[in-house]
């Protein structure tokens, strides 16, 4: 399916979605609440069957958290970037999508670990590379670490 | 007298935790699994990971375009210079740079050299892990020679940095072409005695054949990418499906096998080096005359904006994730790293398997440590 129909198919299922037909990928903008239906929507779709995440990928746009998902389908060649954001930094919680693609359980740990972001109905929400008394969230950009971190 | 009901008085069958690692040669680095037991079956599988994580994606948001060359080098080790690749281009794709047909059949055939190198290695340590010391020194003593080839034109032989945005750092060497070719002369014939050591050895494929499986939809959903998602029919060749470089320019068999087991795997391994071989033979002789690389400004500065770049490592896609707010330093990037994804898997294979046979399917993953760190 080309980015026109994609479009289409994502206007259907979340309308009022914020679509940008960026350089190289289809990028949909979702509010936390509608992400977990247009991502499962997007999968169980026979027109669509994005089956698989290659890619998951925290962020910190400074205002907001959220996380960036690249997907693609093995079987009809076609991408869509979603993108979700959050402004609550003390306590961010976001949807799982480990239920639809199993990867994501080892990336949302990730995130979870760097950027303190919480996935609701995640089976092991833990840190996955640091240690559990380690304090903060390294890839936020407001981290601080006047030790280890040198600013020139 | 001892018969089969009163052989197990007074045992309890019951789950009892083994840790595996961080310092265990089987894991090929510092990696630590945490086994739960019963009797010999394995019931669950949870891995421990960072013990050498080094921030690298942190790091890179201090660092300028050309600097991070050198960290990409440092996640998969064993395909450095693919990963090397991979980050330049994304950089040129931001920039809009298109690199001339020599620096594109050089990086080519750079990747192919540093496929093969990879699977020989580990090949030497999969034969190794079931107990077949021989392999080490047949795959080291073909290994070598693919390493003075890297040392010759790049300068070093493990962490290379050999692509830059925009090119290569250096012209090849001009023994380049008759090194290679005479390299695939001599691996054509050394690489059945790899065979005839291992592949048709009856205690190897008892220990591999039905072990481990994963089936397609399993490895799609877990990302199980490279060889050990091509075992499980899994199309997911980078190269094939979104040709970069001179890929568009060679032809090439994806190699799939459909049994999904340790087998499938090793198999899958075995032939991807014939493949490459091909690959190289393809370009080695046809080297267009340019330049090794492209001019380019004193200071990199991409435009705003979200780029991504996947290519073909030795263990599956690789990904560059670089989001850029116009600046000299990128604002973020993120390492899709195959091995991350592939060890995920490792619960659903290895469940219900023997103790023993978690070492075979740690082997046919061939996991790098700092890759699943970063």
């Amino acid at each position: 399916m080309d980015n026109a129909g994609l479009k289409e198919k994502v206007l259907q299922i979340v309308p009022g979605a914020e679509i940008i037909e960026d350089k190289q990928y289809l990028t949909v903008t979702v509010a936390p609440n509608k992400l977990h239906t247009l991502a499962e929507k997007l999968k169980e779709d026979a027109e669509t069957l994005f089956d698989y995440l290659f890619c998951l990928t925290g962020m910190d746009w400074t205002d907001s958290l959220g996380v960036v998902y690249h997907l693609t389908s093995t079987k009809y060649n076609h991408y869509i970037v979603l993108k979700v954001k959050t402004t609550n930094r003390t306590a961010p919680v976001l949807d799982s999508v480990c239920d639809i693609w199993k990867t994501a359980e080892f990336h949302e740990r990730e995130v979870y670990d760097f950027f303190g972001i919480d996935f609701k109905n995640h089976p092991d929400m833990r840190r996955i590379f640091l240690d559990d008394s380690w304090e903060g969230y390294p890839l936020r950009k407001d981290y601080v670490d006047e030790v280890n971190i040198i600013e020139r | 007298m001892i018969t089969e009901e009163n052989i197990n008085v007074g045992i309890k069958e019951e789950e009892f935790i083994l840790n595996m690692g961080p310092q265990h040669p089987s894991t090929h680095g510092v990696l630590r699994l945490v086994c739960s037991i019963k009797g010999e079956i394995v019931k669950n599988i949870e891995p421990h990971c960072g013990y050498i994580h080094r921030g690298i994606e942190k790091m890179t948001e201090k660092l300028t375009y050309p600097q991070i060359v050198h960290l990409t080098d440092r996640l998969d080790y064993l395909s450095a210079l693919i990963n090397n690749e991979a980050y330049c281009l994304c950089v040129e794709k931001a920039l809009e740079i298109e690199v001339s047909d020599r620096i594109k059949y050089i990086r080519t055939i750079m990747s192919e050299l540093t496929r093969i190198a990879s699977h020989q290695l580990w090949w030497c340590s999969f034969g190794m892990d079931l107990g077949g010391l021989t392999c080490f020194f047949y795959g080291l003593r073909d290994r070598e020679k693919i390493l003075d080839i890297f040392e010759e034109t790049c300068g070093s032989r493990l962490i290379i940095s050999y692509n830059t945005p925009g090119g290569l750092m250096a012209d090849i060497h001009p023994n380049f072409q008759k090194k290679v070719k005479e390299f695939i002369k001599y691996f054509r014939k050394t690489l059945p005695e790899y065979d005839q050591l291992l592949t048709g050895n009856v205690i190897m494929q008892e220990r591999c054949k039905g072990v481990g499986y994963i089936s397609k939809e399993d490895a799609i959903s877990y990302g199980v990418t490279g060889p050990s998602g091509r075992g499980s029919c899994f199309s997911c060749d980078v190269r094939k499906k979104e040709p970069y470089s001179a890929y568009k320019f060679v032809n090439f068999n994806e190699v799939l096998r459909c049994e999904g087991d340790t087998f499938a795997r090793y198999m899958v391994r075995m032939d991807e080096m014939r493949e490459s071989m091909n690959i190289i033979e393809q370009l080695i002789d046809n080297i267009p005359e340019g330049p090794y690389a492209e001019k380019m400004k004193g200071v990199i500065k991409l435009p705003e904006g979200e780029y991504y770049q996947r290519v073909e490592a030795a263990r599956g896609e690789f990904g560059v994730y670089i989001v850029s707010k116009g600046e000299k330093n990128p604002y973020r990037v993120k390492f899709r790293s195959p091995n991350f994804s592939n060890l995920s898997a490792l619960n659903t294979m290895a469940k219900n398997q023997k103790i023993a046979d978690l070492i075979a399917i740690g082997g046919s993953l061939d996991y790098v440590i700092p890759d699943i760190d970063r």
